[in-house]
């Protein structure tokens, strides 16, 4: 292959993740921005000068802004101690337990709600427990809306991606280098810090960055969680966008946070490129142990309860309410199987199932497809091109919601983007969510590669294509699955697309599960419960499924 | 090899996807598809629910015309009610659910050069003055019109008719007032009372619609001047430990005490219906609703809801005759039952739960439309100011 056959090449690659985010992303983005802000033709900026001296709009920034920081560090510091033992430990129960833990991140909000008040609620077991024993009249416990339970819920969904990420970059992380510096002397805790953190740093740093847009665009939580008196700009750009329709100021908070996404995008960046090493990544299963010793039997058993207390629990708690029918336990899921009222809107589990996993499936298949291409191009990156698709990646995450989807309605009403009201949307909604995830996952074990075995097999006359198969694909193989599930999981969680678009009745879980809390009545809220705990099993045998997916040598690492 | 079967397995799927994308009518013949409701099912075989639809331009179904009809997640129907009218019009019709209230009807005004839909159902009095503003209805005097009541018909240019109606008021918890031998409050401002301290949970006018309905009653019955304004009321309902939630299902579900509840307040801003449907949704069904109606005087705002047709609408003879069939004695009669409200057609038969366990609120309020679009913002604003910072 020639040298300009390769750049042709590689310039068509880049056509695909910037096509499709120039289609699904930056056209309707302009076009609400044009609308906002030049409505008859005329540019009027005054709503964007107006912003500062709005005191809303100061008091969100920073609560924006520091509960996003503090929930990534508590996420942080809870996830490390779990990254670890998933990367280093072979144990009993580990691939049940790691699926549990990714449980979080597809539930609803309202969902979370309720598992946490059937734990932590006045009514909740917490209370209960703690009333009985110390014979209290009123609940101890109170932690609804307080910036507690915010942080709580954002650690509970997220302390997943530190497990997925920084654990799977762990487990390839040749784990000589730290056992050579214990050999010369070093303790525990300063090979810790001065070889292992180093070296994981570019994981840390790409799942921190992921938590904190993540928590900087949170939505549901801060709504239902936090109560009304907590209000992030995603929060203010919905009360401008719906309750008083002013469209050029939710713009205008819009646009800021996409600018806050950029400058957070920037200094990612810069700490990326300096942190980033050629590493000789190793397979996961030449890395990991049994745990022998009593001190790594303790910690990896108290991690296992750590966990189980503060993941699984919540779990536990809504499958428990669930089941508390009367006297028959299936009640609520039998019903499930009644169209009571004879609706049309009723949908059989089965279907919803059908649907969810469906749209799931396709979300997959388009992310890791367009997230794969976008990474190797990254991973690559000497080239201008590369620099400018960074940062540029991950702005979906920090897009409103109902911006883009007022911009899907001005755009895709004609010829041949005819797809305002198509399930169609669905599934691309999803990937433009999923995508950055895919990407954030593969690229730091893609530039943890040495380049020099990727030489050594050119020089040996292997095509750049069979290079990447042969030295970057046995590496990247478990980054790829843990990217899958990012993605299978993003779209099973339904994050803000029913915000994006009118959709016809595909309906997913999740939405089962809304239509279900709309109506009072214990069989409703029972029900709710009901498909909540049938959308976690779902999800517990899906990502049990991915895992041991097997394919070639792949599945060996 | 097999890592190029992997590739090219993702670059098949990435294919079929968008290959999906370009082919709205989804073909009914590949098993794996999601398969929609009947919402949009042909007349004649109600009983195939394994036929796809292709809801946004239905065109799958030859000769058979299609009406759209854009709606709030709420909506709600039977589908034996849809047959009847698809099988008298001789078309499909296809639902398009789009968010709440106020982002369904934003929606709608921001596409209006080139609507989404036929027909634009539930619009209520809260947003009736945004939706005539918007510019996007035709005006439409159904003969059907004639037997709705007066009070009910808001825009005189029949634009927007009237559809149903039902009650936003405080609901509370019968076992707790029984069990802590507490009188129930008698008027708003015994909800200021000490004995009545952290026992209210209410929504929050910015975000939802019982909410702003709830905050417009307290407007109006304690007025925005004088000595004791509605900004008073709040003030002291504040100091009482008033709870607010952002939307009706985390304070019904969340913080209410009664009937389905999981909270600890025994009082929370619902529907004058919720009692009715405690009862309904219920396995065995109670003789009486564990929750009850508190109809304090001035306490109860009276919400309608509208169905237009849209401007520019392509099936603009469906749509009239949509329209004719809502305001009917059949899907009248359905609405109770699907969606907690009540027929605005004044003889429609009603449930018996409805008439055993719904009260109606003798004096619920009313706030012109005029006037709430005029005060929306102003309103809570201050409401923010004074129960939130």
């Amino acid at each position: 292959m020639d040298r300009r056959s390769t750049a042709l090449g590689r310039g068509l690659l880049y056509l695909l993740p910037l096509g499709f985010l120039g289609v699904f992303f930056f056209y309707p983005l302009l076009a609400v921005v044009v609308q906002s802000f030049a409505p008859g033709g005329r540019l009027d900026l005054t709503p964007i000068a107006n912003l500062w001296r709005e005191p809303y709009f100061g008091r969100a920034l920073w609560f924006t802004t520091w509960q996003a920081t503090l929930s990534t560090a508590v996420t942080l510091a809870l996830g490390m101690p779990a990254a670890f033992v998933f990367a280093r430990y072979r144990f009993r129960g580990k691939t049940v337990l790691r699926a549990l833990t990714t449980i979080p991140f597809v539930l609803p909000a309202m969902v979370v709600a309720a598992a946490f008040t059937a734990l932590l609620g006045s009514r909740g077991w917490l209370n209960s427990l703690l009333m009985d024993w110390f014979e209290m009249a009123r609940a101890p416990v109170r932690l609804q809306q307080t910036i507690w339970l915010i942080l709580l819920a954002h650690a509970f969904y997220n302390t997943t991606v530190v497990v997925r990420i920084v654990g799977g970059f762990w487990s390839n992380l040749d784990p000589r280098l730290s056992e050579a510096a214990r050999v010369l002397g070093g303790n525990r805790a300063r090979v810790f810090f001065e070889i292992t953190l180093p070296l994981l740093l570019p994981a840390v740093a790409a799942a921190g960055l992921l938590i904190f847009l993540f928590c900087f665009t949170s939505f549901g939580v801060i709504l239902i969680l936090g109560g009304p008196r907590f209000a992030t700009l995603e929060v203010e750009i919905y009360r401008q966008a719906v309750a008083l329709f002013r469209l050029p100021e939710a713009s205008a908070i819009a646009l800021a946070q996409i600018v806050l996404t950029f400058v957070v995008m920037a200094i990612y960046t810069r700490a990326q490129a300096r942190s980033s090493l050629p590493l000789n990544m190793r397979p996961a299963a030449a890395t990991e142990v049994p745990p022998t010793t009593p001190a790594s039997k303790l910690f990896v058993a108290l991690t296992v309860a750590g966990l189980l207390l503060f993941l699984v629990s919540p779990l536990v708690s809504l499958a428990l309410r669930s089941l508390a029918g009367g006297d028959d336990p299936l009640r609520y899921f039998r019903e499930l199987f009644v169209n009571r009222t004879n609706s049309l809107f009723y949908v059989p589990p089965g279907l919803a199932i059908r649907n969810s996993v469906f749209f799931a499936l396709i979300t997959t298949a388009l992310a890791l497809t367009i997230g794969t291409v976008t990474a190797v191009l990254m991973s690559r990156g000497r080239a201008r091109g590369a620099a400018l698709l960074e940062p540029l990646v991950l702005l979906p995450l920090g897009t409103s919601a109902v911006t883009l989807g007022f911009g899907y309605l001005l755009t895709m009403g004609q010829p041949p983007l005819n797809l305002r009201a198509s399930p169609v949307l669905v599934p691309i909604a999803h990937t433009l969510v999923a995508f950055p995830f895919v990407v954030r996952t593969l690229l730091p074990v893609m530039r943890g590669i040495n380049p020099d075995w990727r030489e050594a097999a050119a020089v040996l006359g292997a095509s750049p294509w069979t290079a990447w198969r042969e030295v970057d694909l046995p590496i990247v193989g478990r980054a790829l699955l843990v990217a899958a599930l990012f993605a299978f999981t993003t779209s099973m969680g339904e994050f803000g697309a029913t915000l994006l678009i009118a959709r016809p009745e595909f309906p997913t879980m999740p939405l089962v599960i809304y239509r279900l809390l709309g109506q009072p009545g214990a069989l409703n809220y029972g029900q709710a419960m009901a498909m909540s705990t049938m959308l976690m099993l779902v999800c517990a045998v899906a990502f049990v499924l991915i895992e041991r997916f097997r394919v070639g040598q792949v599945g060996e690492f | 090899m097999k890592h190029k079967r992997l590739f090219s397995l993702l670059l098949a799927a990435a294919v079929m996807a968008s290959t999906l994308a370009a082919c709205t009518p989804v073909p009914a013949t590949t098993p794996t598809l999601p398969v929609a409701e009947t919402s949009a099912a042909p007349v004649a075989s109600p009983t195939a629910p394994e036929v796809a639809t292709a809801p946004a331009e239905p065109t799958e179904v030859r000769g058979a015309r299609a009406l759209t009809v854009m709606t709030h997640d709420s909506f709600s129907v039977s589908e034996d009610v849809v047959a009847q009218f698809q099988a008298q019009c001789g078309c499909t019709v296809q639902f398009l659910k789009s968010g709440d209230t106020g982002l369904a009807l934003n929606k709608a005004i921001l596409s209006k050069n080139n609507p989404l839909a036929d027909v634009f159902f539930g619009v209520d009095n809260t947003f009736l003055s945004r939706g005539l503003a918007g510019d996007i209805f035709e005006a439409y005097a159904s003969p059907a019109l004639a037997q709705m009541p007066e009070e009910l018909k808001l825009d005189p240019g029949n634009r927007l008719l009237p559809v149903d109606f039902g009650y936003v008021t405080i609901n509370y918890d019968r076992a707790y007032f029984t069990e802590n031998d507490l009188p129930l409050p008698a008027t708003l401002r015994d909800l200021a009372d000490p004995a009545y301290e952290s026992l209210l949970v209410v929504e929050n006018p910015a975000t939802s619609s019982p909410g702003l309905a709830f905050l417009l009653a307290t407007i109006a019955t304690f007025g925005e001047a004088g000595e004791y304004t509605y900004l008073d009321f709040w003030r002291d309902l504040r100091k009482n430990d008033v709870l607010v939630t952002d939307g009706w299902e985390d304070a019904y579900y969340g913080q209410f005490s009664g009937g389905s509840g999981e909270g600890d307040r025994p009082m929370a801003v619902s529907y004058a219906t919720s009692p009715a449907a405690e009862v309904f949704f219920a396995d065995p069904q109670p003789a009486e609703s564990p929750t009850a109606n508190l109809l304090l005087p001035g306490g109860s705002f009276k919400q309608i809801e509208f169905v237009g047709i849209l401007k520019g609408a392509r099936e603009p003879e469906l749509a009239r005759q949509w329209v004719d069939f809502m305001l009917g004695e059949t899907f009248q009669e359905d609405i109770p039952l699907q969606m907690w409200i009540y027929p605005a057609l004044p003889g429609a038969e009603l449930p018996e739960v409805f008439t055993r366990h719904a009260q109606v609120p003798s004096d619920a309020v009313a706030v012109s439309p005029d006037q709430i679009e005029a005060g929306r913002e102003k309103w809570i604003q201050a409401w923010t100011d004074v129960v939130l910072r």
